[in-house]
């Protein structure tokens, strides 16, 4: 091959500089003493108190979950680590909450820690410094509460048609309300004098059957349809002001994130269950772990697990009680766009690599595989988030 | 010289350097240069990246943590990282004599005698002794432990006989890290493999240049015909090669402590990929408005700044509990397939003009991304495939059988 036709392909390196500001945009990840600390304490917690025959035992009762448990997580600060020390919480933001609800994904336990987490977090960034001294000290002492915020499945639809009128009367339903049958306080988006407000309802004020619960794919999770017609809400109970807005968006890429954190969890245990079964279980007079078919699918769940992991704690490393910012929006959707993917496909390979026992209701594997198919729908599915990501990256 | 460097130590030497890249970072020669150091196909190369190795090393940026008195710099390894990463920023050409930098010389300085110390580290800085590897064989590319390239002992001396395959800079080097069968009878095939530190230039050595996928050149096959090197040529003892390979190969796949720095490969990254786009149209429109193409990419940025985000976290003791080593490990499988991916995906995205190759005047940057793509294989295949990488995770990391 002649030099001359070689240097067609010389691309200076001017050509390749690159560009200033990279696509891959802020990298940082960060690990403080206190997530380290609630990490231990988190996993130990969650090993030696939700095995998976306790976890089992929780899929067809009510609630879901164990009271005298959520009671013991709520002695150890939990629901209120990202809340105001003023407020009965530890003050320590929501990236503490992270290594906890990862811990608890991957023991799939349930319990409304996310969903109060979550409207807690909604009133701190919505709410004026009454309501925030009011509404949240019930929040870290462990009274469950939740955001009712869909009204049909779309999570890309952001309108919100249930009204508040000017008689402070409440109009509309809202869906897949999360832990809605045990939330002793509902964060209820709504419309009021043609602009986005919030309303505190407490449980106490709904109608009778006003809660219709959904029958979920995941049986380690609840939620309802809410029917808030008719319920009058106080004055004070009222979020309004142009800030409802910025903190309704951060509350949907914040619950993205622990979901992601969560799924991550799973998909590590997932993993785990898979290589166990794969270091058991014998066909054909080997382990069905020698077989590169089920190794290599096996290692792919595994670095895209490894991936998940970095993700997350990269986001956790940007969000703050302030309004999130760029870098902080893509750095959650993709944590919930690569996360719940991973679970997904951690889980469908679960079952099939279970064989005949997959396919069982006794398998583990089923575990994995609703709660996968659970997390991808809440707070928008990868494509959901891969969609807003290219207008972020792209444009 | 154990005290640890301050923040503000750190940062002058990263403006110190910087500064020194960008001033002696050197003119498009007018020829290809190489990506990557399994590209050096010519003398023209070789020389001028022979003269720009010497030149960093002796501004003293490369071999920063090895010892002073074999050529390094005897300073923390944290030094050189941040060489290394001003290097990869202002995009100078690669240290190409990686084999020495990146496998032989930590292993020398790992477990070497001090004569082997003496004799080779400095000569692998400053790029006088180009170094190659003599693993692979033509019949036993990804089972080393197989290797039958024959070496026995007679009086001072080893006597080669065998065959080696895809020796990267064969042509060029003057020593090889070798593996051959000092006993071909043991029960174990491992048992009877033995390292050399060989040099090339002997007689009973021969080098053939390779013509690559991509039309160019940048490996041999190399033939022993009763090849004599000295006996004190061997590492370690007879018998323990396997070893000392399976300990290169941990140099070789990404667990990098004590190489000796410099960039092994002009790094790609998905913003190249992304600008090389610029006036590509698909259906009338910017090919970015493509709302299949931007998933695409989106998916791209995402797989690379995952990789970013591993090197992140894997300094993190505890956020590594579950497979210690699983980032480190992983790290060769991941991150050369997911270049192959995306070289792949950029000619895709370019169209018709996808079609063309190096040497059309209206190849895309040159044809660039194709000839990328085609050597993004040497990566997915040389030092282990990936299917054989998968394996190794699985069996070491996961504790899957074999």
């Amino acid at each position: 091959m002649s030099d001359a036709t070689l240097s067609g392909a010389t691309l200076s390196r001017a050509t390749l500089s690159r560009a200033t500001l990279s696509v891959l945009g802020n990298t940082t990840l960060r690990f403080s003493d206190e997530q380290a600390m609630l990490l231990d304490v988190a996993r130990e917690f969650c090993r030696n108190k939700s095995p998976i025959a306790a976890v089992r035992e929780q899929l067809e009762t009510e609630t879901g979950f164990d009271r005298a448990l959520w009671d013991e997580m709520v002695a150890l600060g939990w629901a209120g680590i990202a809340l105001p020390e003023s407020c009965g919480g530890s003050g320590m933001g929501i990236s503490t909450l992270v290594p906890v609800v990862e811990a608890m994904g991957r023991a799939m336990l349930g319990t409304p820690l996310i969903s109060s987490a979550l409207a807690g977090q909604l009133v701190l960034r919505a709410g004026n410094a009454e309501q925030v001294e009011r509404l949240l000290p019930a929040i870290a002492a462990g009274a469950p509460a939740t955001l009712a915020l869909l009204e049909n499945g779309d999570w890309g639809d952001e309108r919100v048609t249930l009204t508040l009128d000017d008689k402070l009367t409440l109009h509309g339903v809202k869906k897949f309300v999360s832990d809605a049958t045990v939330a002793s306080v509902f964060v209820v988006s709504v419309m009021y004098r043609g602009e986005l407000a919030l309303a505190v309802v407490p449980a106490q004020q709904l109608t009778a059957g006003a809660v219709h619960t959904n029958t979920l794919i995941d049986q380690t999770k609840r939620s309802a349809n809410v029917d808030f017609s008719g319920v009058r809400v106080t004055e004070n109970n009222i979020i309004s002001g142009p800030q409802v807005a910025i903190a309704l968006r951060d509350i949907r890429l914040l619950g993205a994130l622990l979901i992601a954190v969560e799924a991550t969890g799973s998909a590590a245990a997932c993993l785990a269950t898979i290589v166990e079964y794969l270091k058991t279980r014998k066909q054909f007079g080997k382990l069905i772990g020698s077989y590169q078919a089920l190794k290599h699918p096996t290692v792919d769940i595994l670095t895209a697990t490894d991936s998940a992991r970095s993700f997350i704690y990269h986001a956790a490393t940007l969000v703050s009680d302030e309004p999130l910012d760029t870098d902080t929006e893509i750095a959650c959707r993709m944590a919930k766009a690569h996360a719940c993917q991973t679970l997904l496909y951690a889980g469908d390979r679960a079952v099939q690599f279970h064989g005949g026992m997959g396919f069982t209701y006794e398998c583990d594997a089923q575990l994995y595989i609703r709660r996968a198919q659970w997390s991808q729908q809440q707070f928008g599915d990868a494509q959901h988030h891969r969609k807003r990501l290219a207008a972020l990256l792209l444009d | 010289m154990n005290m640890s460097a301050s923040e503000q130590e750190l940062a002058e030497f990263r403006a110190e350097v910087s500064a020194w890249m960008k001033h002696n970072n050197p003119p498009d020669p007018g020829f290809l240069l190489p990506q990557t150091f399994m590209e050096v196909g010519d003398e023209r190369q070789l020389e001028f990246l022979r003269e720009w190795q010497h030149k960093i090393w002796s501004a003293g940026y490369l071999g920063m943590a090895w010892p002073k008195e074999y050529g390094g710099g005897g300073v923390e390894a944290v030094f050189q990282s941040i060489a290394d990463q001003e290097m990869r920023r202002h995009g100078v050409p690669i240290c190409f004599n990686v084999i020495g930098l990146g496998w032989a010389g930590p292993l020398i300085n790992d477990i070497g005698t001090e004569a082997e110390k003496a004799k080779y580290l400095k000569g692998i800085l400053n790029a006088e002794d180009v170094w190659c590897q003599g693993f692979s064989e033509p019949d036993h590319g990804s089972d080393l432990g197989n290797a039958q390239t024959r070496a026995v002992r007679d009086g001072d001396e080893y006597v080669i006989n065998g065959q080696k395959i895809w020796t990267t800079m064969g042509n060029f080097a003057k020593y090889m890290i070798l593996l051959a069968r000092t006993n071909p009878d043991t029960p174990r095939k491992y048992d009877g493999l033995s390292y050399f530190l060989s040099p090339m230039h002997v007689p009973g050595i021969e080098t053939r240049p390779i013509r690559k996928i991509t039309g160019e050149y940048g490996f041999t096959e190399t033939f022993f015909t009763d090849a004599r090197i000295p006996a004190d040529c061997l590492m370690g003892e007879e018998g323990q090669g396997w070893k000392i390979a399976m300990q290169t190969l941990q140099y070789e796949r990404g667990a990098e402590a004590g190489a000796a720095g410099g960039q092994s490969m002009v790094r790609v990254t998905v913003d190249d990929m992304i600008s090389q786009l610029d006036g590509v149209q698909r259906d009338g429109a910017p090919v970015l408005q493509d709302p299949v193409v931007r998933d695409q990419l989106v998916q791209a940025i995402m797989e690379e700044k995952a990789l970013v985000l591993g090197d992140r976290r894997a300094h993190i003791a505890h956020l590594t509990s579950d497979y210690p080593g699983s980032l480190p490990l992983s790290n060769k499988l991941r991150a050369t397939e997911m270049t192959r991916r995306m070289r792949q995906l950029a000619i895709n995205l370019q169209g018709a003009e996808g079609g063309l190759y190096v040497g059309d005047a209206e190849a895309r940057q040159g044809g660039f991304w194709q000839r990328a793509y085609f050597n993004s294989f040497s990566a997915t295949i040389g030092g282990g495939t990936s299917q054989v990488q998968a394996n190794i995770v699985a069996e070491h990391i996961l504790g899957l059988p074999k």
